[in-house]
Order: C-alpha cells, then sequence, then structure tokens
C-alpha cells in the first residue's frame, strides 16, 4: 500500500467531456472521434499545432491529459519525477487498419511513415511527454477490460520503488464504434486515497452519468 | 530478491538461448535475404525463424492440448519458447501464485490481412487475446499482462515483473513475448526508410539502419534462487521518455540517462562498477549515437558494449527478454559476444564496442533499450554467490 492521493481525474467518452465528475463540455452534433476531437480542442482553446499530426487515439490521450493538467501545477515537480502509466483495449488498431489499407495490395502501395508511427498505442504517452515535458516512467498495458488494479498496482509499486512521485494512470481507448478515455493523477496530494475501489469508483460513477 | 530462473529464446538461430549463444559465438548471422511477396514485393533482409522446424517442434508439444484448433505463427512461437523455459525449472505454471506477462508490439497484426480471413477469429488480433491464449494453454489462473510500448516493451515487462516479485504479489513471474517479421511492419519500416541494405551494422561508421527480425524469448523470474551458487539477480530496472520526439530519439540520449540513472540507483551500483553493457543498438545513425552519449555521460568507462542485432535483427517487442537472455549467458559464461557488423567507430563518443569475442569477468552488466514514442528502458543483472 502506498500514500497517494488522487487529486484530479477527467474523462472522455459520448461526446461528452468531465473534468473530476463535472460536465464541462459536451457536443451532441459530432458524428465521431475525428470530430469530436477537433471540437473539444477548440473549446478549451488549446494552442498546439502538434495536435492536428496526431491520429485520432492520441489527440484523445492528449485532450485527456490537457483537462486533467489544466489546474495542476507541476511546476515544483522535477520532470523525471512524473511518470505516465495507461491501458487500453484495443491498442491502435482502429490505426492499424488505416495503415493495413494502404499496404494490401502491392499494386495500390502507399505506406506512409506518418500513419505508421502512430501504430503503437504508446506513442501517446510519447505526445502527452513531449506536451507536458514529463520524462518518468512509461508502461502501456492491454487488457480486454478496464482494469484498476492493474494500473493502480503498478503505479503504487514504481512509488514504493522511489522512481517517481507524481503519476497520470488511466485508459484512453478507441474501437470503431466508441471511444473513452479516463485519466487520474495521483500524488501525495488529494483527498481520494489511491487505490483500486476508489478508481474504479470514479471509473464508474463516470460512466453512470 | 529477485532471481533469474531461466530463459528460452526461438529465432532463426536456433531454440533455445545456449543454442543461439553458441550460434552468435561461433559467427554465425541470421539475417538473410528473405523473398517472400506475401510480405514484401521486393526482396528484403531479415532474420526469420523456419516455419517448417517450427510446425515439426510445435506438432511435437502440442500433441496433448487440444484445447484450440488453430494456433498463428506468433502463438506457436511464444507458447513454445514458455514451454522451454519452464521445462527446466521445477516451477508450477497452473498455480495462482505464477503470473505470465507478455511484450509484444504488434501480435497478431498478420490477422488483418484478407489472406488469414477464413482461418482464425479477428478477435485474435487484440493483444489481450494473445496474452488469453498463452495463459489457457498453459492452465495458469491469472489474467496474463500484456505489455505493448514498442521497442523498450521487453525490458518494461521484465521491469514489471520484478516489481511483481519484490512487492510480493507473485512469487514466480515468466516473462515472454515476441513479434513476427510481417507485411505491416516490412512496410511500415520501408516507408520509414530506415531498413538498411546490408545486415545492419551497429555501432559502425557505414550504419545506415535497421535489419528486422523475428524472434520470442522467455525469462523466468522468481523469488527462489536456482541450485547453485552463483545465481543472477535483477537488481534494478526503470523507464523514462525524452520528452522530445515521438520517431526519433533526444540527440543528447536524456531519456536513456534516466532510466539508466534510476536503474543503477536501484540496483546500488556506481557507473564505473558497470562491466558490459548489452545495448539497444538498432544501426540507426540516431540510436546508436544517442546511446553513446548516455552511456558516456554516465562515465561507465569500464564497460564494453555491444549489439546482437547484427546477427539477428530488431526483434521488436521480443528484443528486450532475447537481448536479456543473451547478456545472462555472456554472464554465466564471463563472455562479451562480438558486436557484428562494427569496424570503424561511427559513435561520437569514445565508448568500447565489443569488436572480437572477450573473455572478461562479468558481476555488474546493463541492458538498455529505446524506441518509437521516446521511450527508454534499463535494467542491471549483478551476479552474487550464495
Amino acid at each position: 500500500m502506498s500514500n497517494l492521493k488522487i487529486s484530479q481525474y477527467c474523462h472522455i467518452k459520448d461526446n461528452e467531456a468531465f473534468v473530476n465528475g463535472k460536465l464541462i463540455f459536451e457536443d451532441i452534433k459530432s458524428t465521431n472521434l475525428k470530430a469530436f476531437s477537433k471540437s473539444l480542442y477548440r473549446a478549451i482553446k488549446s494552442s498546439y499545432s502538434k495536435f492536428f499530426k496526431m491520429d485520432d487515439i492520441s489527440r484523445l490521450g492528449f485532450l485527456a491529459a490537457e483537462l486533467l493538467l489544466k489546474d495542476a501545477d507541476l511546476s515544483t515537480v522535477v520532470s523525471d519525477d512524473v511518470s505516465v502509466v495507461l491501458s487500453n483495449s484495443e491498442s491502435t488498431l482502429v490505426t492499424d487498419q488505416k495503415h493495413q489499407d494502404t499496404i494490401a495490395d502491392y499494386k495500390n502501395f502507399f505506406p506512409s511513415p506518418s500513419i505508421f508511427v502512430y501504430t503503437l498505442p504508446n506513442i501517446m504517452i510519447g505526445e502527452i511527454s513531449i506536451r507536458h515535458k514529463l520524462q518518468g516512467e512509461n508502461a502501456f498495458f492491454i487488457v480486454e477490460n478496464f482494469n484498476a488494479e492493474l494500473i493502480a498496482n503498478h503505479i503504487n509499486n514504481l512509488f514504493l520503488e522511489n522512481k517517481s512521485k507524481v503519476f497520470i494512470g488511466g485508459w484512453v481507448n478507441q474501437s470503431r464504434w466508441n471511444y473513452e478515455a479516463f485519466l487520474y493523477l495521483t500524488s501525495d496530494v488529494g483527498l481520494i486515497d489511491h487505490n483500486a475501489l476508489e478508481i474504479n469508483y470514479l471509473y464508474n460513477n463516470m460512466n453512470e452519468i | 530478491m529477485v532471481y533469474f530462473k531461466s530463459s528460452n529464446i526461438i529465432s532463426s538461430l536456433g531454440f533455445g538461448t545456449e543454442d543461439n549463444f553458441q550460434s552468435i559465438y561461433d559467427g554465425n548471422i541470421g539475417i538473410s535475404k528473405i523473398e517472400n511477396q506475401d510480405i514484401y514485393h521486393e526482396p528484403f533482409l531479415a532474420s526469420m525463424i523456419n516455419e517448417n522446424i517450427l510446425e515439426e517442434k510445435f506438432s511435437v508439444l502440442a500433441k496433448n492440448y487440444t484445447k484450440f484448433d488453430y494456433f498463428t505463427k506468433l502463438e506457436k512461437m511464444i507458447i513454445m519458447s514458455v514451454h522451454y523455459a519452464i521445462m527446466t525449472t521445477n516451477i508450477d505454471i497452473s498455480s495462482l501464485r505464477t503470473a505470465i506477462v507478455i511484450s509484444t508490439t504488434k501480435g497478431n497484426i498478420d490477422i488483418l490481412s484478407s489472406s488469414y480471413s477464413n482461418k482464425i477469429e479477428k478477435e485474435r488480433a487484440f493483444l489481450w487475446s494473445l496474452g488469453r491464449v498463452v495463459s489457457k494453454f498453459f492452465g495458469n489462473p491469472n489474467d496474463a499482462i500484456v505489455v505493448s510500448n514498442a521497442c523498450v516493451s521487453g525490458v518494461v515487462a521484465l521491469n514489471t515483473a520484478s516489481s511483481y516479485i519484490k512487492s510480493g504479489k507473485y512469487d514466480n513471474v515468466v516473462v515472454t513475448g515476441g513479434d513476427i517479421v510481417s507485411r505491416f511492419v516490412v512496410s511500415g519500416f520501408m516507408s520509414f526508410l530506415s531498413l538498411s541494405p546490408v545486415p545492419c551494422k551497429p555501432f559502425d561508421k557505414q550504419r545506415c539502419g535497421l535489419s528486422l527480425g523475428e524472434a520470442s524469448g522467455t525469462i523466468i523470474l522468481s523469488n527462489i534462487p536456482i541450485a547453485s551458487t552463483t545465481n543472477f539477480i535483477f537488481s534494478g530496472g526503470s523507464s523514462a521518455n525524452d520528452a522530445n520526439h515521438i520517431s526519433g530519439p533526444s540527440r543528447d540520449g536524456e531519456g536513456s540517462f534516466i532510466a539508466i540513472k534510476k536503474a543503477i540507483t536501484e540496483a546500488n551500483v556506481k557507473s564505473m562498477q558497470i562491466d558490459h553493457i548489452s545495448a539497444h543498438g538498432t544501426a540507426t545513425p540516431y540510436n546508436d549515437e544517442m546511446e553513446s552519449k548516455a552511456i558516456y555521460r554516465h562515465g561507465m568507462n569500464n564497460a564494453i558494449v555491444n549489439s546482437i542485432k547484427g546477427v539477428i535483427g530488431h526483434t521488436l517487442g521480443a528484443a528486450g527478454i532475447v537481448e536479456t537472455a543473451i547478456l545472462l549467458e555472456e554472464m554465466k559464461q564471463n563472455v562479451i559476444l562480438k558486436s557484428l557488423g562494427y569496424f570503424e567507430h561511427g559513435v561520437s563518443k569514445p565508448i568500447k564496442i565489443a569488436n572480437k569475442i572477450i573473455d572478461k569477468d562479468l558481476v555488474c552488466c546493463l541492458k538498455m533499450a529505446s524506441g518509437f514514442g521516446g521511450s527508454n528502458a534499463a535494467l542491471v543483472i549483478s551476479k552474487i554467490n550464495l
């Protein structure tokens, strides 16, 4: 058991974005992740040109991190003390299919490095790390369903081994039909205990809204 | 303490760690010209597993298992690797106290191609499904944990496994992983123009890109030592992000430097105590240069560096496991393998690259890895006498 506390959390799914349980944005007109991510990007007045080069799932992870860290002051924390531990069910299969479509037929063969590079789930960790200058530990786990215990345990171990002090944990998934991001920030400050029970509560509570 | 219990490597060179080690020692090379239209419309270089031998060996071991009708090539490679590694131990793989951690970048990605369509359910393209297949095959009751963190996956999987043992969550962890040379991956690296036209030449002046390889590997970690006075322990491990670029490493090796710093701090060893480094050494111009800077900045002046990617290529999700298994074998035999392809020093820092086989007492060694997404990882192995 560690003494880590959760100070912030956010959730993006079904054309809605929540921060600490409060709805901060919705756009019922968007019909897919690409459209919704652009509209959320504009709504939070983000200004980061690299956003438009990202694939859809990286945009989702990037936006969730923007919401999560908006009111978090990481300026006093050393960059290599901030770690990112994420998970999902479908890795980057939607982007994988886009790359696959470029190579299916050698007579119509046009693979592109700008798509191929996004066929790894931890690229979104890279994007978030570049944006917020985070140089701590990284791990990306693939699980069938959201698994709070796996993430909490990994983060607690890193904390107890003195590898890092502040952690972003969570889930960023995109399937052909839907998408969902749930991120939380944990360190020695906060009101919510960092354990699987509390994380599941935050995650499921959002899902019921 | 976390002890290294046993290992296995399945690659173009052979079906065991010792076979692979001996083959590299003997100066063999696994990278060859591949002419396979299904993978790429032009000949390309890669280190690939002989599929006939794989089939033959797999059919022998799978005779007693009828839980699945069909296994993909990657599933066969991983199952076989775990089987061989567990065989030499007394570990009960069906125990709740034994976990399975799997490292892969793309898993069964070849399922996406139309040629696969009727043989297998599309679900097997999910990376967690690979975990399910492996744990079901061996009757392991825990959900297998799948790590997919680009080319550092293997080292991150080993670091994760060691934490499970240190924290008492499990007694034994089977760390396994692999990737195949697929149309998906070859086409992608071709589009990056990052494949070398000759077998890759890590740290050499003429190096001009990487060679791909396919392999599976397994390392079993345990809280109980092996029955020998000499044991090898996992003494430290860490990962770090460059926070610089998604497809190229930081020029100054910042993330790699941080990962090494945290790994040697946990291992409680000083830079000068590192006898030997198994580098990531992909032979891309940027990677090797960056690694030389990270090593040099740490002042690891006693360390001799090598990369076995000039022999078996970059095996992606298997790389961290396979290369750590070879490193352990080097430590057992007190031999540093030649870094094949290295003739003329081609990085800016004066690090010592193994230009021949070197006999050296190896007590404390470092494994490095770096990959897309700015990811870096490192781990330290120490030899102890009980």
